[in-house]
């Protein structure tokens, strides 16, 4: 089992395959399941995502009333206007949005790597899809790409807000989504962990702060900033642009940057965001009275 | 390696909002309810943490509400959880912690009916991923590096060789394992971790033994 971005990547030079073969063979390995089981089974998540986009795209709301119909707004603005940060950008934007808001209303999705931070891998996905028309087989692989470096995260550091704040979730997740969108447009696994390392550091520091306790606000919006800066770190880690600081080492960055975060800003809805005064009185107004 | 495979990464398929407060949560009390082995009449849930000072906006209520009705992280009935165990008669008491858990999403669990009763502790570690801790006040000391199950059974002669005659016939080796009882041919304890998964069809082959009363797959 590789144990690091490093390991991963010598793993792909030395046997001379992706990240995302790699995944699928450690997977077969450790779950002693044949190849065509483990594809079956991301196939079931990759629809999941797919249904959850389209129904976020048709327009949802929370219950709480916090958040939702913004894809709508975003894909209605695209088509009417030309968007200043391009279509791509934007579509992979309000996909991710869509997905948080589908989480939100308490619908189907699928957690990539937790259902806070579902939207970043999916959006991207399914917008970068538009321009470089993989195969469903590709869209699959996408998936084991990104859960290869999820795996590295989740086991070197944290993929829960709870125990490193946000930058282990909407980072972890834009991170992934990153190395993913590099293997499917054709880049080395070098370039997918440059990827990988430049939009998590980007995210280092971020707090996980919802309002009400709701993973609605910042949290939908968080999921944009994700989608979009891994499209970005993609694009410059296939321009050859590379991190300073090596993967492994940004990873081992955010777990103590969480470790040091006070608790507050730990998913318990009692700092940043959540304890602003308009925070307050959203969560008055959900619970009827202050918690 | 606390995550082995590429599914507790890019998975679980749930229903929102939180995988952490609410597919995590909903698996610590379904695997309370396979423990207990039936739906209990009665459960006192005492939520530590992030999970005592946001339970209500995540769902995580009706999450191990749901669990412990058995159902899966997907299931849509999951968020009417608590209406349905009202309906069936099931007492429910949440109550919130000051205490400082050593994991920030720690829930204690006690269920029960008429005849038995069922403790546990149990952490939900990030991406819908969760341990049990403690069981009736045994220390599990779980490694969660392993697959692990639980083996509820008699204290009997004979319920250790069966279980581990099983898993060898599937050739899956056992790596730790700890025999645990509170009182001498009464109700008695295996924490088995394993180098290998082990299949459903397994468990429900290990159920079937003699004495042994319940099998609960706690880690993959």
């Amino acid at each position: 089992m590789f144990r690091n971005v490093k390991e991963l990547i010598e793993l792909t030079e030395s046997q001379h395959i992706s990240i995302s073969e790699v995944m699928i063979r450690q997977e077969m390995k450790v779950t002693e399941k044949s190849r065509e089981k483990v594809m079956e089974q991301m196939e079931a998540n990759l629809e999941v995502m797919e249904k959850a986009v389209e129904d976020g795209l048709k327009g949802v709301q929370s219950r709480s009333g916090l958040t939702g119909g913004d894809a709508v707004l975003i894909q209605k603005y695209m088509q009417e206007k030309e968007p200043l940060s391009g279509y791509l950008l934007l579509d992979a934007v309000s996909k991710a949005v869509a997905t948080n808001e589908v989480n939100a209303a308490m619908g189907i999705i699928c957690a990539t790597p937790t259902a806070g931070s579902a939207g970043c891998v999916p959006g991207t996905l399914f917008a970068v899809k538009e321009k470089l028309k993989p195969t469903r087989e590709q869209m699959v692989r996408y998936l084991f790409t990104a859960g290869a470096f999820g795996q590295v995260v989740a086991n070197n550091a944290s993929i829960s807000g709870a125990a490193g704040g946000c930058q282990a979730e909407v980072g972890s997740a834009a991170g992934m989504a990153a190395a993913a969108i590099v293997e499917m447009a054709g880049g080395t696994p070098a370039q997918s962990a440059e990827a990988m390392a430049i939009t998590l550091k980007n995210t280092l520091g971020l707090v996980c702060d919802p309002v009400a306790g709701l993973v609605e606000v910042p949290c939908v919006k968080r999921n944009a900033m994700g989608a979009s800066q891994a499209i970005v770190s993609a694009d410059m880690a296939l321009a050859g642009v590379t991190s300073r600081i090596p993967c492994d080492e940004v990873i081992d960055a955010m777990f103590k940057i969480g470790q040091a975060m006070p608790t507050s800003l730990k998913e318990t809805a009692q700092g940043g965001l959540a304890a602003t005064p308009t925070g307050k009185r959203l969560a008055e107004m959900i619970y009827g009275s202050s918690k | 390696m606390k995550y082995r495979s590429v599914f507790d990464i890019i998975g679980p398929i749930m229903i929102g909002p939180s995988s952490s407060h609410t597919a995590g949560a909903a698996r610590i009390g379904r695997m309370a309810r396979k423990l207990f082995g039936r739906e209990p009449k009665w459960a006192n849930i005492h939520l530590y943490g992030s999970f005592a000072s946001t339970y209500k906006g995540h769902g995580t209520d009706v999450a191990i509400i749901g669990g412990l009705l058995d159902f899966d992280t997907f299931d849509t009935r999951i968020s009417e959880s608590i209406n349905i165990a009202n309906e069936k008669g099931m007492k429910i008491n949440f109550i919130e912690e000051d205490a400082v858990p050593e994991h920030p999403n720690t829930a204690k669990i006690h269920i029960g009916d008429d005849d038995a009763s069922l403790e546990l502790v149990g952490i939900s570690i990030g991406g819908g991923k969760a341990e049990i801790t403690e069981l009736n006040g045994f220390d599990l000391n779980l490694s969660g590096h392993h697959p692990a199950i639980l083996v509820l059974h008699n204290d009997r002669f004979g319920a250790i060789a069966a279980v581990t005659q099983i898993l060898a016939k599937y050739e899956i080796n056992i790596g730790r394992m700890e025999v645990s009882r509170r009182e001498q041919g009464k109700e008695a304890l295996m924490v088995i971790e394993t180098d290998q998964n082990i299949d459903v069809q397994i468990i429900t082959q290990l159920e079937k033994e003699n004495n042994i009363l319940q099998v609960v797959k706690v880690s993959e």
